[in-house]
């Protein structure tokens, strides 16, 4: 090269093009999830709200009759609703504690061996596709329930039987499927607490259980929160785990009822149903995507917290 | 004479390989401030730790001789670590009190040795907190997080939790080296005063600390106990060439 | 209290303590004996309807056989697709967020939908991909819409995964690379990519564990087709003809009460997540390890630096 020529000012065009091309295809990048929720969103609206004219927003979110192919069709979707809340509420309420002792067990109590043992398990509960869930639910849990439900209502005229299929089976199928999201996030919340906290309290002559319940799990309280709004989330959205147990009729979700969750109502009737029908689906749709959305929100809120504690203590 | 509290005979302590105590005999006298100096790695805050046995916490470590406590051997079987804890309690060199309020700091203690009446906890919040001269200070805010105080607060708060459980000994693990020169002076107050009820045990880096609060210093050497005697003896006429060497700052 | 009367002996029972331990074991062996159950189960009643012809033909009503072939394929197809559009968008938006964005609004705008896209459940993809790619677009039922679809629902797990890769790269040596002349994009194309690669691999690996298991998202997608493609042509086509992945296809079974293939693709489907499972493993293991020599290699420089 020319050495005296050389000069430091825009000698090479063709290299200032390519890195400014390389800049904006990642920022490009960067916009397309934006894109995508921007998308999304708009689709859902679009295709949800129309129903929601047609046959009247309280006539869809608080009437309880579902009979959307009968001569004069009934739109109420409250139950639906209900189902999946109250599911969603019990399945949490057995899964979070099952999920956070275990938790605690790998992170405070287990011998390193022994917990490297279940951890490899608790992943693997991670990795099983949906539809084995169901599908194991569906043969050995629905049968067990049936027995449980014939021991119960023993002799009652007025209970509806389901055969297994209800409510209770699948909240037990959502609380083994949230276990892992449960299990990894109140792990690394509990080994995040500090040392001192642990050594200070057994200074003071607490137990190691004392400890753990009164110092260590408060401490990891914001991990811990988030570990169940993911839980809530997770559990939410689930389809076609449950959409095989739960029976699958509409019914207020009492524990021995066949039931409908806004997931399975989609995934049960989206392919057969048209015109309005269809649009209702949607507006379910719609219905658990606002769900979602206040989850979202709730999480990112929940972290911010949770790291603006986490500094002051820093 | 003041009687014998806490007696360690022939003790030793492994690290592993590593013989970190060397045969340390000491008689702690009781409702006495006992202070434990010498340079870093020297095995003072080691031996803290044996006399109410957090070094069980870490795995590697192995005792022998004995240490006892009233005359009762703390390292024999049958021995319930959380009662000796409850009777020897500890301050630890970085304050740091749970993210809880203040109120629960101190309440911790006494909670978890099963007291539960609302208004048997707020005395012994309120006593162990004017025992260490911070109640004034926190009194209108009990309620607020504990780890809003400033270091010393957070210091003598901590102290008024281990307070909280009434403990016969309280052991100090340079409580002070995290603090500022006022904060440290109010806690050497506040240690003057405590000796009347308890029998305290410091560990510190600092000498003139020790001769200006403790009745009895010992002066640790690489694992060895070099020389213990009254704190007047110690720094007036070691006996020890080692002692003095450290003493009047030749090393360390 | 009277403290100066207790013994260090004294034994005090903690019926609330014995109580909790219980219950952190009994929680703990709970979670291991769920995995153990459902494997168990699934290997027991599907080992019988695993051979050969079940690998390799696909269901015929003439000789009354089923098979997964298709389903197989469909599968590996939508992988490759859906790899093939989210790695790229997915390294990009990491090395954006990472290398060029300046902290402030856009780059919580970007981190925020990216966690809003990883909460949204597998059957809103699905009923968004059906009518946006399947509708708007019209690709219709096909393995194209899937894997579309399935594109948004891993590209959280590849930028994530990248995100992390990046970070653990030395700021010395973006310095380095910069310092003697070489440009952004250069620098970020030979140095920082193949030093994040093994982070970006397990996150390409994680995407393929989500995807092989995915079902929700594909059934209104991606459709349930299952035949063979028969010839060069058929199998570019393919692309755009409907094609149910294994979920799929066990699903079906499942309603049609055909239990014994369910089970026999649940034990396939498992075997591939063990498999994923385990490669994930080997590779952060192996990450660590390239992650300290980094380490090593950086000191000895420093020290070098010093000596001369």
């Amino acid at each position: 090269m020319d050495r005296s020529t050389f000069s430091i000012v825009g000698n090479s065009k063709a290299k200032n093009m390519t890195e400014k091309i390389a800049g904006i295809l990642f920022l490009a990048c960067g916009f397309f999830a934006v894109a995508a929720v921007i998308v999304i969103t708009v689709y859902m609206i679009a295709k949800g709200t129309p129903a929601l004219h047609k046959v009247g927003i309280l006539e869809i979110l608080f009437g309880t009759v579902w009979s959307p192919t009968s001569a004069e069709p009934s739109f109420g979707i409250l139950y639906i609703i209900l189902t999946s809340v109250i599911g969603t509420g019990m399945a949490v309420l057995i899964g979070v504690p099952v999920g956070v002792l275990t938790a605690v067990f790998m992170a405070e109590v287990a011998p390193p061996k022994l917990a490297g043992i279940v951890r490899p398990a608790v992943e693997l509960l991670a990795g099983i596709p949906s539809v084995v869930y169901g599908l194991v639910g569906l043969l050995i849990l629905n049968p067990l329930m049936y027995k449980l439900e014939m021991w119960v209502f023993k002799g009652s005229s007025t209970h509806q039987w389901t055969g297994g299929a209800n409510l209770l089976c699948a909240v037990l199928v959502l609380a083994v499927m949230i276990l892992p999201t449960v299990i990894n996030i109140s792990e690394s919340a509990i080994r995040a607490v500090p040392r001192d906290y642990k050594m200070t309290s057994l200074a003071l002559g607490a137990t190691r259980i004392q400890t753990i319940f009164r110092v260590i799990l408060p401490s990891a309280k914001s991990g811990i929160v988030t570990a169940i709004v993911l839980g809530v989330g997770r559990a939410i959205g689930e389809a076609m785990a449950i959409c095989m147990v739960a029976g699958n009729s509409v019914n207020f979700p009492f524990p021995f009822s066949s039931v409908r969750f806004l997931t399975t109502a989609m995934v049960s009737e989206m392919a057969y149903s048209q015109g309005l029908h269809k649009e209702v689906l949607f507006t379910i749709g719609l219905v658990l995507f606002v769900f979602i959305m206040i989850i979202n929100l709730v999480l990112n809120r929940v972290m911010k917290k949770g790291a603006e504690d986490g500094n002051k203590y820093r | 004479m003041l009687a014998n509290k806490i007696i360690t005979k022939d003790l030793d302590l492994y690290y592993g390989e590593n013989h970190a105590l060397k045969t340390v005999n000491m008689d702690i006298k009781e409702k006495a401030v006992t202070a434990f100096i010498g340079p870093s790695g020297c095995g003072k805050s080691t031996f803290l730790k044996t006399l109410n046995r957090m070094n069980d916490l870490i795995p590697s470590v192995r005792i022998e001789g004995t240490v006892t406590l009233d005359g009762e051997d703390i390292y024999s079987q049958g021995v319930d670590t959380t009662l000796l804890r409850k009777k020897i309690g500890m301050v630890f060199q970085q304050p740091n009190p749970f993210p809880m309020s203040i109120y629960d700091n101190v309440a911790y203690g006494p909670r978890i040795h099963g007291i539960k009446h609302k208004a048997q906890l707020d005395e012994i919040v309120e006593k162990s907190l004017r025992s260490a001269a911070i109640f004034d200070e926190v009194k209108d805010r009990m309620k607020k997080s504990a780890l809003g105080l400033s270091g010393g607060q957070q210091q003598r708060l901590c102290i008024a939790r281990a307070l909280a459980v009434e403990p016969e000994v309280l052991l100090m693990d340079e409580p002070t080296s995290a603090l500022d020169p006022i904060s440290t002076l109010k806690i050497e107050d506040l240690m003057a005063e405590l000796k009347s009820e308890y029998t305290v045990v410091i560990v510190t880096h600092n000498m003139q600390q020790a001769a200006r609060i403790s009745d009895y210093t010992a002066f640790f050497l690489v694992g060895e106990m070099v020389e213990f005697n009254t704190t007047d003896e110690i720094f007036a006429r070691p006996k020890d060439k080692r002692t003095e060497d450290y003493i009047t700052g030749r090393f360390g | 209290m009277g403290t100066n009367t207790v013994s260090l002996y004294t034994k005090r029972r903690r019926l609330s303590d014995g109580i909790l331990t219980a219950l952190i074991y009994l929680c703990a062996s709970l979670a291991i004996c769920l995995v153990a159950g459902i494997v168990g189960y699934v290997v027991v009643r599907g080992v019988r309807s695993v051979n050969w012809t079940f690998l390799t033909t696909v269901q015929s009503s003439k000789n009354n056989t089923f098979g997964i072939a298709g389903n197989l394929l469909n599968t590996l197809y939508i992988i490759v697709i859906t790899l093939l559009i989210a790695t790229p968008l997915g390294i990009g938006a990491a090395i954006y967020l990472n290398e060029y964005a300046k902290p402030g609004k856009l780059v919580r705008m970007i981190e925020f939908t990216t966690e809003t896209l990883s909460g949204i459940p597998s059957i809103i993809f699905g009923m968004f991909g059906m009518v946006f790619f399947g509708t708007t677009l019209h690709l219709g039922f096909s393995i194209l819409t899937g894997a579309l679809t399935l594109t948004l629902l891993i590209l959280p797990l590849i930028t994530r995964n990248t995100q992390e890769a990046l970070r653990t790269v030395p700021d010395s040596y973006r310095n380095g690379a910069l310092g003697i002349g070489a440009t952004k994009w250069y620098m970020i194309r030979t140095i920082l990519l193949p030093s994040a690669m093994p982070g970006i691999i397990t996150g390409v690996i994680l995407a393929i564990g989500r995807i092989v298991g995915e079902s929700a998202a594909l059934i209104f997608t991606a459709g349930s087709g299952y035949i063979l493609p028969k010839s060069l042509f058929g199998a570019f086509h393919k692309i755009l003809e409907s094609g149910g992945t294994l979920t799929i296809q066990m699903y079906l079974r499942m309603t049609n009460a055909k239990y014994d293939d369910a089970f026999g693709i649940a034990l396939v489907l498992l075997i591939i997540v063990l498999g994923i499972n385990c490669l994930t493993k080997f590779l952060t293991k192996r990450f660590d390890v390239t992650r300290l020599d980094e380490r090593r290699g950086k000191q000895k420089r420093v020290k070098t630096k010093v000596s001369k």
